[in-house]
């Protein structure tokens, strides 16, 4: 087990940059996750680290040592990949002591290995199948199994729940949870999935068009976000984000929505957000579950506005409703219980005490 | 619920083939018409090689039915069979057509490796050449190949010309190049995290080959064996030109070299040379057809 540490990477495809100067630092038993839509070079990142691509510039270090030249067998890393690569015409206990028997371990260490990970990942009544015999569930844990044996410094997986159906995906995702609360082998692990990212990672790297955006905790992410990027990408339904301006009316500060609609800013926000200029073009970042039915025993920093909704959404546990303002397309979390119907008029209470804004330009949190 | 009725007739009933299932049962009737149509096409001329092979020379020129035997006999074969001559040929195609096969797959494998895999400066054109040289024919090549061939003789000493192994060096001429254009084919089909799997798991570029890329790809190799050796064994061209000497010669160019002598056609030997001739491949096609299952690398991947 080691750290890694990426410092300026670039990765440049002729004349494109995938990969713009990362630098990252991963500690040991951590659990990473890049994140990011596709093309943002989550995965690019990824395999340069497994040394699958060279990198263009900047250095790799895997416990302490660059290993920009180094090898991928001499990396001491093990790799998940989607499309789980499982060798076809070996068995699960073959295809997970390749490895292990490429590198002459002892035969009975080879079958103590296998034996533990197969029991660990409960795979031990299909030890003997060939890959075309198993689902994909299975095909997934035997090529988790097969990083497990090797007992490597580092674990990678390249989106390794994509290619599951949805409720198979919820399940692994627990799974790759539990194995590396067992094993603590750092982890780094590429999803477009912002949940998984979110349930999986120690820390989240949001990742976009090359660029870190935002190095956090989940609950960072979730709470903080450092741009409009991450502020989107982060959280379904995914944050509204609503043009705005600051005024000053009898010398409290307000933000106004619409023509129509103005709240006072609660004193902490009017404290932070006083020094910038009235003229700035900003938008108010909220999340849909700061945007609620209105009830009598709101505390400070709620507002309530009348609304007509679009659209309504029953969860079941909840309700998303779908309105607009100023022609800005807003989504709200309401309860089931609310009475919110589809065209009909509805009081909502803003949360301002939970709001973020935004540059609307740089698309930077203010 | 009194307006719920259940149709318990159901499984019984006649089945309605939709138009989906009528299309398929029309598409089956045209398939098997020209299968059997083709099938009688291509079985008739062996059909006849067989009953011209037990015919006795007399019966052979007499104007009777050719379709029929009236008189079997199986005195061609004792005679092709017990004939040194004939064991010879036999045993000269053996060897030239398996030592090819083998010279063929250790050049073959490696380079269509090279070329699906390590992507280096120029692999693909290379790729592309190396189909380009299949479609040269082998008649525009003998006179250069022999021009050669005759070169390194009166340089070095060393006996080609009318040896039966100077076939060794010139039939790779034609089967190299479809054999790895074949395996570039298959190996490129197989996806391109298996090696980069193995190669974190510590396999070297050999070990990949021999042990991933191989196995994976057997069908394919199995299919780029069998062309090698139907060409081997079928060559009319190069061993006429190449070999003179009787006991040189190869099944095909022995077979119309000994049993055709000036106008004078030995048919019933002739027809018996070219079905016990044509055995050998039918016997490996058949023993390797077990082997050709398509659809190896299910499993490997998603799906």
């Amino acid at each position: 087990m080691a750290d890694v540490a990426l410092r300026k990477v670039v990765k440049r495809y002729d004349d494109v940059e995938a990969v713009r100067g990362i630098d990252l630092d991963i500690a040991d038993h951590e659990f990473i996750v890049l994140v990011g839509p596709s093309g943002c070079g989550k995965s690019t990142t990824l395999r340069m680290i497994a040394g699958l691509e060279d990198i263009s510039d900047g250095d790799i270090m895997i416990g302490g040592d660059i290993v920009n030249d180094v090898p991928p067998k001499d990396r001491d890393i093990a790799m998940v990949f989607q499309n789980y690569a499982l060798y076809p015409h070996m068995t699960v206990a073959e295809n997970m002591s390749f490895g292990l028997r490429l590198k002459h371990y002892p035969k009975a260490e080879i079958k103590a290995r296998v034996t533990e990970a197969a029991r660990l990942l409960d795979i031990t009544d299909l030890i003997d199948r060939k890959p075309k015999q198993l689902s994909g569930g299975q095909r997934q844990r035997v090529a988790m199994g097969r990083a497990i044996v090797r007992n490597p410094k580092v674990f990678l997986f390249d989106e390794p729940l994509s290619n599951l159906d949805a409720k198979l995906r919820v399940q692994m995702r627990i799974e790759i949870k539990k194995v590396h609360q067992k094993v603590r082998t750092t982890t780094v692990y590429v999803t477009h999935d912002q949940v998984e990212a979110m349930t999986l990672a120690d820390r989240v790297v949001v990742m976009n068009k090359g660029r870190i955006e935002q190095i956090g905790t989940p609950n960072e992410l979730y709470h903080k976000p450092a741009t409009r990027f991450v502020a989107g990408f982060i959280g379904s339904p995914a944050m509204n984000f609503i043009p705005c301006r600051l005024e000053d009316v009898g010398g409290t500060l307000q933000i106004r929505l619409t023509d129509r609609i103005a709240f006072p800013l609660p004193p902490a926000r009017a404290a932070r957000y006083n020094a910038l200029p009235r003229t700035e073009k900003l938008l108010l970042g909220l999340r849909p579950e700061h945007l609620t039915e209105s009830h009598a025993h709101f505390g400070p920093g709620v507002e309530t506005f009348e609304t007509v909704l679009d659209v309504t959404e029953p969860m079941g546990m909840e309700t998303l409703v779908y309105f607009g303002l100023d022609g800005t397309p807003v989504c709200g979390r309401v309860d089931p219980n609310a009475g919110a119907k589809d065209g009909a008029p509805m009081r909502l209470a803003m949360d301002l005490n939970n709001m973020h804004l935004l540059n609307e330009e740089t698309g930077v949190v203010l | 619920m009194s307006t719920l009725t259940i149709d318990k007739a159901g499984p019984t009933r006649k089945v309605k083939y939709g138009s989906m299932s009528r299309d398929r049962a029309w598409a089956l009737r045209w398939s098997y018409f020209f299968l059997v149509l083709f099938a009688l096409f291509s079985l008739t001329p062996p059909l006849y090689m067989l009953i011209t092979s037990l015919k006795s020379s007399a019966e052979i020129s007499a104007a009777t039915n050719p379709w029929w035997v009236f008189h079997p006999t199986l005195s061609n074969y004792v005679e092709l069979l017990t004939s040194n001559q004939f064991l010879r040929f036999f045993w000269n195609s053996a060897i030239v057509s398996i030592v090819v096969v083998i010279i063929t797959m250790l050049i073959s494998i490696p380079a269509a490796f090279a070329l699906a895999r390590m992507k280096f400066w120029g692999s693909a054109t290379l790729a592309t050449g190396v189909f380009l040289t299949y479609l040269i024919p082998d008649s525009l090549l003998f006179i250069p190949l022999f021009k050669m061939l005759a070169v390194v003789q009166d340089l070095t000493g060393i006996t080609l010309l009318n040896r039966w192994y100077v076939l060794l060096f010139i039939y790779p001429t034609l089967t190299v190049p479809f054999c790895t254009w074949i395996m570039i084919g298959y190996f490129a089909s197989i996806p391109k995290e298996l090696d980069e799997a193995a190669l974190i798991d510590g396999a070297s570029w050999l070990q990949t080959l021999t042990r991933i890329f191989i196995p994976v790809a057997l069908p394919g190799l199995i299919a780029a064996t069998i062309f090698a050796f139907t060409v081997s064994w079928a060559q009319f061209l190069y061993p006429l030109v190449f070999t003179t000497s009787i006991d040189q010669l190869v099944l095909p160019v022995g077979i119309t070299t000994t049993l055709i002598k000036g106008d004078v056609f030995n048919w019933g030997q002739i027809m018996t040379g070219a079905l016990l001739g044509a055995a050998p491949p039918l016997i490996i096609y058949a023993f390797l057809m077990d082997y050709y299952i398509a659809g190896l690398t299910a499993g490997a991947t998603k799906g």
